[in-house]
């Protein structure tokens, strides 16, 4: 499961993030391998935005297909 | 550019002690700066739309304002010099939003791990409030190990405790103190280099750093390592000072997620448009400028230029052409600049200040990102398109945020072909309002299926692809109004400053051309196109000729000439497609190299020429 798969309201754990200036960028947003993220929201096609506390980042579809994700529950 | 270059600090600036104030983009630094120096400058929350660097004196101390980055190293320009400035500095102020403590202390950390004397300034406590967070400032201050003060700035508030406490900043608690691993690895390159924050750059695989000590032999590449050790701090620091209460719904958010969701993003961004229409298209591009370049400079400056020229050097001579003739740059481009440009681009200014600042622009960017992957670039491509609409000149220099050279070619290629700067857009308005609905939506889809082609050409024929779009988004904010006009102000005269030289030297050049006969030779050159290819009129040569020159020239030179309503969407559909401006055309050399230029010059002659003579033979 990656990043693409996730809809708005969704709770999971990034898993891995396959690139590394991503990773490194991510580390710097507060987002890693291990976070616990939730998904505000996905562009049919374009952008996924992920949700920690306040801190909102828009990953690119491309990007987003190379970050696998473990589910946690949804609300 | 080669890997050492570093930035040259200003040094004109005598102080005993350099004052860095140091953050995140859009945490309010520039306010701090104005306060601490007294000078105004321009804020900037989207990455990459100002780099200039302010500088101000404070009693016998230097203080410099850096760009907004969200760590010190080099992956862009921002970064570049934000990281040059914070490791030359004896004292940094960090300003933080404290809403966003996680991703904002972990600049904090590295600014510490450099080694230097920080003092935090925690900014933004008014919206940590207004989210129900609470965080701990006592435990804070300790875990850092560096003073932690709490400022509203744009309310004013704490800027004055920070001002007095600069001399009590201190070196905090660094992650290398209690990682045995770490450290030791830090200590060993230390011994070898000027001081901790080299040791801890080149440890974190920076280029510019490493390279300025060559003699280094096998150095560990250790970043990852580094921001995973600082994250995991970072994060264990905001765990035991931040409590959330998550249940607050607040409509700011609720906004910022609207934007964000197709169905209600997409007619919000219509009605933008529409008041971004109503502000440019109708009040700035018609009433404020039929005031100053009709009223003051058509009627009041120019004719008061032309006395002066005939009662001193005269007419009937080249140099009182080149200053007061048709083209003259006392005339002619002064009134373009400051009459027409001017208050079109500090319309778009404001607008942009104001998008940017309330955080709505990324947003914008997320949602535009599909469709501009498809021709080539990414969501943050919307700023210098939006800007096209005022002044491709001006949009131009702004391609400069886009992360690749593939993307600033795609980018300014099309700028210079498919969009009509506000000065064509407004003669081809008048134009058009005459013809019936069926010619405007032949000119309109037209454009956008040129502007989507040539965008899809490049795509698929430049090498790479484009980049992926890694963003923060701001939280929705109501902008301050001060800094937005500030801001525009900051701008205005940087855009003025840069291609001022640029449209009086073109206008030089004008001159030039037709007193060589030149302009009249190419009219002559150029007719059979227009004739047999477009079906128009042979005197419509001289229009594309002045369109060449200004693209409004051109577009106005039709209104002269008795054409059917097929014939204007023709000419109108070829003008604009046709060559950027002089100005527009010396800022793309400027901006990209002169071959490049002139690939875009002629570009744009086959693609107009190709378009205008298919609708002739398909359409009508």
């Amino acid at each position: 499961m990656t990043l693409v798969d996730m809809k708005h309201g969704h709770k999971f754990i990034i898993d891995k993030i396959e690139d590394k200036d991503t990773r490194l960028q991510a580390l710097r947003f507060g987002i890693s391998e291990g976070s616990e993220i939730e998904c505000a929201g996905s562009m049919p096609g374009g952008p996924v935005i992920l949700k920690k506390n306040l801190q909102e980042i828009a990953i690119g579809r491309r990007t987003a297909e190379k970050i696998s994700v473990k589910k946690k529950g949804m609300i | 550019m080669n890997d050492c270059s570093q930035i040259n600090i200003d040094s004109e600036l005598q102080a005993n002690k350099k004052i860095v104030l140091a953050g995140n983009p859009n945490v309010g630094k520039s306010i701090f700066f104005n306060y601490l120096t007294g000078i105004y400058v321009s804020v900037s929350n989207y990455p990459g739309t100002t780099l200039d660097i302010s500088s101000g004196k404070m009693g016998d101390a230097a203080v410099y304002d850096t760009p907004g980055v969200y760590g010190v190293g080099s992956i862009n320009d921002e970064e570049r010099v934000a990281r040059d400035f914070i490791m030359s500095a004896d004292i940094i102020i960090n300003v933080v939003d404290a809403s966003h403590l996680e991703r904002d202390l972990f600049l904090t950390q590295q600014l510490i791990d450099l080694d230097k004397k920080i003092i935090v300034a925690l900014n933004m406590m008014d919206e940590v409030e207004k989210n129900n967070i609470s965080i701990d400032l006592e435990n804070l201050e300790k875990e850092l190990g560096v003073p932690v003060i709490p400022t509203t700035a744009a309310k004013n508030r704490g800027l004055d405790r920070v001002r007095d406490s600069i001399d009590s900043a201190v070196k905090g608690n660094s992650i290398f103190s209690n990682n045995s691993n770490l450290g030791q690895k830090l200590n060993n390159i230390r011994t070898a280099v000027k001081n901790t924050a080299d040791a801890l750059m080149i440890l974190e695989e920076d280029e510019n750093i490493r390279c300025n000590y060559p003699e280094l032999q096998n150095i560990p590449d250790l970043r990852e390592e580094i921001y995973t050790a600082r994250r995991q701090r970072v994060d264990q620091i905001t765990n035991s000072v931040l409590t959330y209460d998550q249940n607050t719904g607040q409509f700011a958010r609720k906004l910022g997620s609207y934007m964000l969701k197709p169905a209600t993003a997409i007619p919000m961004l219509l009605v933008l448009l529409y008041f971004i229409y109503q502000f440019i298209g109708v009040f700035i591009a018609q009433t404020v400028v039929d005031f100053t370049e009709g009223y003051i400079f058509t009627d009041i400056y120019e004719p008061f230029v032309r006395n002066i020229i005939a009662s001193s050097i005269g007419f009937d001579n080249f140099f009182g052409q080149l200053l007061a003739g048709e083209y003259g740059i006392l005339t002619m481009a002064v009134t373009y600049i400051f009459g027409l440009l001017l208050p079109l681009v500090a319309g778009f200014y404001f607008l942009l200040s104001l998008l940017e600042d309330s955080g709505y622009l990324p947003r914008i960017a997320v949602l535009m990102d599909r469709l501009l992957q498809k021709i080539g670039l990414n969501g943050r491509a919307i700023i210098p398109m939006l800007l096209g609409f005022g002044c491709v000149t001006m949009a131009t220099i702004t391609t400069r945020l886009l992360g690749t050279k593939r993307e600033r070619i795609i980018a300014i290629f099309l700028l210079g072909l498919a969009i009509p700067c506000s000065a064509q857009l407004g003669v081809i308005a008048g134009l058009i309002a005459q013809l019936d609905l069926v010619y405007i939506l032949v000119y309109v889809l037209t454009i956008f299926a040129v502007y989507v082609l040539a965008g899809t050409f490049l795509n698929k024929v430049l090498p790479g692809e484009s980049s992926d779009l890694l963003i923060d988004l701001p939280p929705i904010r109501l902008p301050d109004l001060k800094n937005v006009f500030n801001k525009t102000y900051q701008q205005t005269v940087a855009f003025v400053k840069e291609a001022g030289p640029i449209f009086v030297l073109g206008a030089a050049l004008i001159t030039v051309m037709q007193k060589t006969g030149l302009l009249a030779l190419i009219t002559s050159l150029a007719e059979p196109v227009t004739v047999n290819w477009l079906g128009l009129p042979a005197e419509t040569a001289t229009a594309f000729v002045m369109g060449i020159i200004r693209r409004d020239f051109g577009a106005a030179g039709l209104t002269a000439i008795a054409l059917t309503p097929a014939q204007v969407t023709i000419s109108l559909i070829t003008l604009t497609l046709f060559v950027p401006c002089i100005a527009a055309m010396m800022i793309m050399v400027k901006e990209r190299n002169f071959k490049e230029a002139v690939y875009i010059w002629f570009g744009s002659w086959i693609t107009a020429f190709i378009t205008g003579g298919l609708v002739n033979f398909l359409i009508f």
